[in-house]
């Protein structure tokens, strides 16, 4: 989805003739390589608390 | 858009949904990231098409390099095999999951793209080459007009790093034993503190299917190797020996060690633990091959059981 705006994005900044949309696009690039890392961290700490990676499992928060 | 582009787009635009359809539909993890990469790449040709060339590289420097490189170890980490099952979890989303992507696409396509059609295409050519090239044009608008926002997203990086890190951290519950813990423990348990002794100590051969003997005369099994044990290659211990070595060590005359066994012994026959029947000393069987090399070889000759 972020990949679909940032294409968007890229290719009406082409259509505009500046580059603000590739600069936009790039913060998207970075925020969603921050998003990973945390994703991923936090599916480490499941696994390692849980024994499972399974994203329906954990329902500690649902009670 | 002349036609060479056009047939990129369209190459390049199949590809990438394409990947991204395998990525929902596969069972596997790593097929799905495998398939991510794919859309990924694409997505980088298509960048590069739309003469931003900068994004394109970090496109596949930060995706298809360092963030499909972490999803894989994160993987491996967590196990390949936990696929999931075919089980709708949350119940009859699929159906409004259809509908609504649909409205969605029907949104995007007529909404924004009929007012899109005739719209003048201005092209990059002039942005790009104004500052010398696309990436020191970004890098102006980086560092005046997105000043501010780009120092937040250090900000951002940093944090997330921190995070991660927080996360993924593990508290240490129990001391990590020092080197001292240790030695006191291998003294102190059960199990040999140092080197276990070399087979044929204190015995009368040095062979390793030979048990050491222990100073009063007993025999130390754990000298063999475990393999030679295991497969029962031990060296049956004599006791007329172990008489000896205990009468040697509780100081017996020097006589009797400087005096050797009875002369004409028969040899014990490795594993039958007998003397082997005795041969003829002519006549001997020579295998045909053997001979014919002129190199015989006599297998299980020993002397006779009476010759000195």
């Amino acid at each position: 989805m972020l990949n679909a705006a940032n294409l968007a994005f890229v290719a009406f900044a082409r259509m505009n003739g500046n580059l603000d949309g590739q600069v936009v696009a790039f913060f998207v690039m970075v925020v969603a390589a921050c998003e990973v890392v945390v994703g991923l961290a936090l599916i480490v700490t499941v696994f390692r608390t849980r024994r499972s990676a399974s994203v329906d499992e954990p329902n500690l928060l649902k009670y | 858009m002349n036609t060479g582009e056009t047939v990129v787009f369209w190459i390049c635009a199949i590809l990438a949904v394409l990947g991204a359809v395998g990525m929902v539909v596969s069972r596997k993890a790593v097929h799905s990231a495998l398939w991510v990469a794919l859309t990924m790449i694409n997505l980088a040709i298509l960048y590069v098409a739309n003469s931003a060339p900068f994004l394109g590289m970090v496109q596949i420097v930060v995706y298809t390099g360092a963030v499909m490189m972490l999803f894989l170890f994160v993987l491996m980490v967590v196990g390949v095999d936990s696929s999931d099952s075919l089980i709708e979890t949350i119940k009859g989303q699929r159906i409004p999951a259809i509908l609504l992507t649909l409205g969605l696409a029907i949104l995007l396509v007529w909404g924004i793209g009929s007012s899109l059609t005739g719209a003048p295409d201005l092209g990059l050519e002039d942005a790009n080459t104004v500052d010398g090239g696309n990436v020191q044009g970004i890098a102006r608008l980086l560092f005046t007009t997105f000043l501010i926002p780009f120092e937040a997203t250090s900000a951002l990086l940093i944090t997330a790093a921190m995070g991660a890190m927080v996360l993924a951290h593990r508290e240490r519950w129990i001391a990590k034993p020092t080197q001292k813990v240790l030695s006191i423990a291998r003294f102190r348990g059960t199990v040999h503190p140092g080197n276990l002794p070399n087979p044929g100590i204190y015995a009368r051969h040095n062979a390793v299917d030979t048990p050491a003997l222990l100073p009063d005369g007993t025999p130390l099994m754990e000298s063999i190797p475990a393999p030679v044990r295991a497969r029962g290659d031990v060296a049956p211990v004599d006791h007329v020996e172990l008489d000896e070595v205990k009468a040697i060590s509780e100081g017996a005359p020097s006589e009797s060690r400087q005096l050797h066994r009875a002369v004409g012994d028969p040899v014990q026959h490795r594993r039958h633990r007998r003397s082997g029947a005795s041969q003829r000393d002519h006549r001997v069987h020579v295998g045909r091959a053997h001979a014919q090399r002129r190199k015989p070889r006599i297998r299980g000759l020993r002397p006779h059981e009476r010759q000195p």
